[in-house]
């Protein structure tokens, strides 16, 4: 196995800098302000076949290998920490489907989604069930040929803006999450269907986090992804590979962190020198770097534990999420401190990446579900727990 | 309708340009890229072939093997098929020699347009176009705003001092757009992988039936000297003052100068 960036990844990685560098880092500071989504910049990778690239050719996507997947999000991200949310949920929203939907159901919406022409979103988390995901309340009531489905969703990241949602509900609701949870595909335009609210956060501002409510919302009985009861199974597959991309947003944050780092302070003179002179300068900097390369390789070495189709997958992403998350949030309030006083205002972007960077320790299961991941694969080689 | 599009693969702008002892650039030590100004004459012939005015975009550059690089960029953009002229002979060609070559390749090519950028971002000497077009004895058209094609006539729209003229010739025609044609557009990722499958022929000086004699070694000028410019007069900065101050400032230095 390697997981070498080839001679391609570097011409992505190029292609999509460029990009982000001319026409997402000068709207950065605008979106967290204004806290709007920025459909401008969807549009402008829909255009250059970003949000595509996990959907196969027939499907009109790209179908590029999940290192590849992995530099586009860390590039944007470097820019924007909103805007990487794009490409990052239209694949978290998709994943249910690509891994246990039928063949007619991806037909029937990749080719909507691998253009960019509609968004998706990943309708999990209930407001009383964040890391305890088998705790979900809301139902799918079989009625016909349709489900019936009731009940509420929050914290949904692009809940409001998605065309598409993959929405989690128990068909049987004596069996429990666990066992009685099913996947279901809904269109946001069906009837009973509403995004009442959007959360007011710290960071990722332009992102909307979404509370969703069911109200009667009739669904086909062919939107079911996979059997009834497989629900928990496929969100915890799905949330296995999804983490990745926000291992990915991490590294990509605390890129543009150090990059904005040593351009301060190869500019900032003090006590009548560059500050870059400052040994306490320099060991911060190299401090930010060498961790911030240390979470990219092995962001890396899990994306090609994806496509190696690794049996121990969560061990490998969920390291993965940990490690890049906590060096996003250790990196990003270096940043500041380099900046010192520029760096806690808005004029520089630090403080900005400091606040993005929070989330990423949070969101797609929290860095101590991350470990409690990571103890199980642990203990599941040593024999000590089993598999499953 | 054909058009051929001409590149010329240059330093990255702002680069740190080195020289070799012959006083040659020496491309091996800087990032290449597409002529910017190039870019342009791109959209405008791609904006052609969308509309369905024009029914094949191809481009031409003569370099160094590495310039097939800048082809593939522009082929990653949009069009149909590249042609890079690449020779030993031609190192260090000038823009009588380079012109040559051009008009050469173009005989061969035949199209309706031979369409360029004004000027290239490392020499600036905008004398190929106008030798291309004489040499072939066809019409040029330069510094179009826009370049618009029909009943067998190619037209450009032309800033002047007092609004602008549309000027015309019969076609075929050498043309040269400006940076008012519009953004270029960027390489989507389909287009990138597209490129990599579109054909790309390299010829060299006898594909073009052309002799290193003929072309005087490359050249009919020779570089005897390069230096950087002499610094100018001292340079006023204005810095870590806020941003009202400091317009206050060059307003007040322009003023001072019956500038404003």
């Amino acid at each position: 196995m390697t997981y070498l960036p080839t001679a391609e990844h570097d011409e992505l990685r190029a292609v999509v800098r460029e990009l982000a560098v001319e026409r997402i880092a000068p709207r950065a500071a605008e979106i967290d302000e204004k806290a709007e989504f920025p459909h401008d910049l969807k549009e402008l990778l829909a255009q250059q076949d970003l949000l595509g690239t996990c959907f196969e050719e027939r499907h009109g996507g790209t179908n590029l290998d999940t290192i590849a997947q992995t530099i586009l999000v860390e590039e944007i991200a470097r820019a924007d920490a909103t805007t990487s949310l794009i490409p990052i949920v239209q694949k978290l929203g998709a994943l249910p489907i690509i891994l246990a939907g039928s063949d007619e159901q991806k037909d029937r919406y990749f080719p909507r989604l691998a253009s960019g022409e509609w968004l998706a979103a990943f309708a999990l988390t209930e407001a009383a069930a964040g890391s305890d995901v088998a705790s979900n309340r809301m139902r799918a009531a079989r009625d016909g040929d349709d489900y019936v489905l009731n009940g509420s969703k929050r914290f949904i990241t692009h809940g409001s803006v998605a065309n598409l949602l993959t929405v989690f509900a128990l068909t049987d609701a004596a069996a429990g999450g666990r066992k009685g949870m099913s996947a279901f595909i809904v269109e946001t335009d069906s009837p009973g269907f509403a995004a009442p609210r959007v959360e007011h956060k710290m960071g990722i501002r332009g992102s909307p986090t979404a509370e969703l409510t069911f109200d009667d919302v009739r669904v086909p009985a062919a939107n079911r992804i996979g059997d009834e009861g497989e629900g928990f199974r496929i969100a915890m597959e799905t949330l296995d590979r999804s983490r990745l991309g926000i291992a990915a947003q991490a590294v990509g944050i605390a890129q543009g962190a150090v990059d904005a780092s040593v351009t301060y302070a190869a500019d900032r003179q003090q006590f009548g020198k560059s500050i870059t002179e400052f040994q306490g300068i320099q060991f911060m900097l190299a401090d930010m770097a060498s961790q911030t390369e240390a979470a990219r390789q092995l962001t890396y070495a899990a994306a090609a534990q994806v496509d190696a189709r690794a049996r121990d997958l969560p061990y490998w992403t969920s390291s993965a999420k940990l490690i890049a998350g906590d060096t996003a949030m250790r990196v990003t309030t270096d940043a500041v401190q380099v900046l010192g006083g520029y760096g806690y205002i808005t004029e520089y972007p630090v403080e900005r990446m400091m606040r993005d960077a929070k989330i990423t320790q949070l969101y797609e299961g929290t860095q101590q579900i991350q470990r409690l991941i990571v103890a199980r694969q642990l203990l599941q080689r040593a024999g000590v727990v089993e598999r499953g | 309708m054909k058009i051929v599009v001409s590149i010329k693969q240059v330093p990255a702008t702002g680069a740190d340009k080195r020289y070799t002892d012959d006083l040659r650039l020496d491309r091996a030590s800087v990032e290449a890229i597409i002529n910017p100004l190039d870019e342009y004459a791109i959209e405008q012939a791609l904006r052609l072939l969308d509309a369905g005015t024009a029914d094949s975009v191809t481009y031409l550059s003569m370099g160094p093997a590495t310039a097939a690089e800048a082809l593939r960029r522009a082929l990653a953009m949009g069009g149909d098929d590249a042609v890079l002229v690449s020779d030993d002979a031609l190192a260090g060609a000038d823009e009588w020699a380079t012109a040559k070559v051009l008009a050469a390749a173009l005989d061969k090519l035949e199209p309706d347009v031979a369409l360029m950028g004004m000027a290239s971002d490392d020499a600036r000497g905008s004398l190929v176009p106008g030798a291309v077009a004489a040499m072939r004895n066809v019409p040029l058209l330069s510094y179009g705003s826009e370049l618009a094609l029909a009943d067998g006539e190619a037209r450009v729209r032309r800033l002047s001092a007092t609004g602008f003229d549309w000027i015309g010739a019969p076609l075929p025609v050498v043309a040269t757009v400006t940076d008012q044609v519009g953004e270029p557009r960027y390489a989507s990722l389909k287009g990138i992988m597209a490129a990599k499958r579109k054909p790309l022929e390299t010829w060299s000086l006898a594909d073009l039936g052309l002799s290193a004699d003929e072309l005087s070694g490359g050249a009919l000028t020779r570089v005897t000297d390069a230096r950087p410019p002499e610094a100018k007069g001292p340079t006023e900065r204005i810095e870590n003052v806020p941003p009202a101050e400091a317009a206050t400032r060059i307003a007040d230095w322009l003023a001072a100068r019956k500038l404003i």
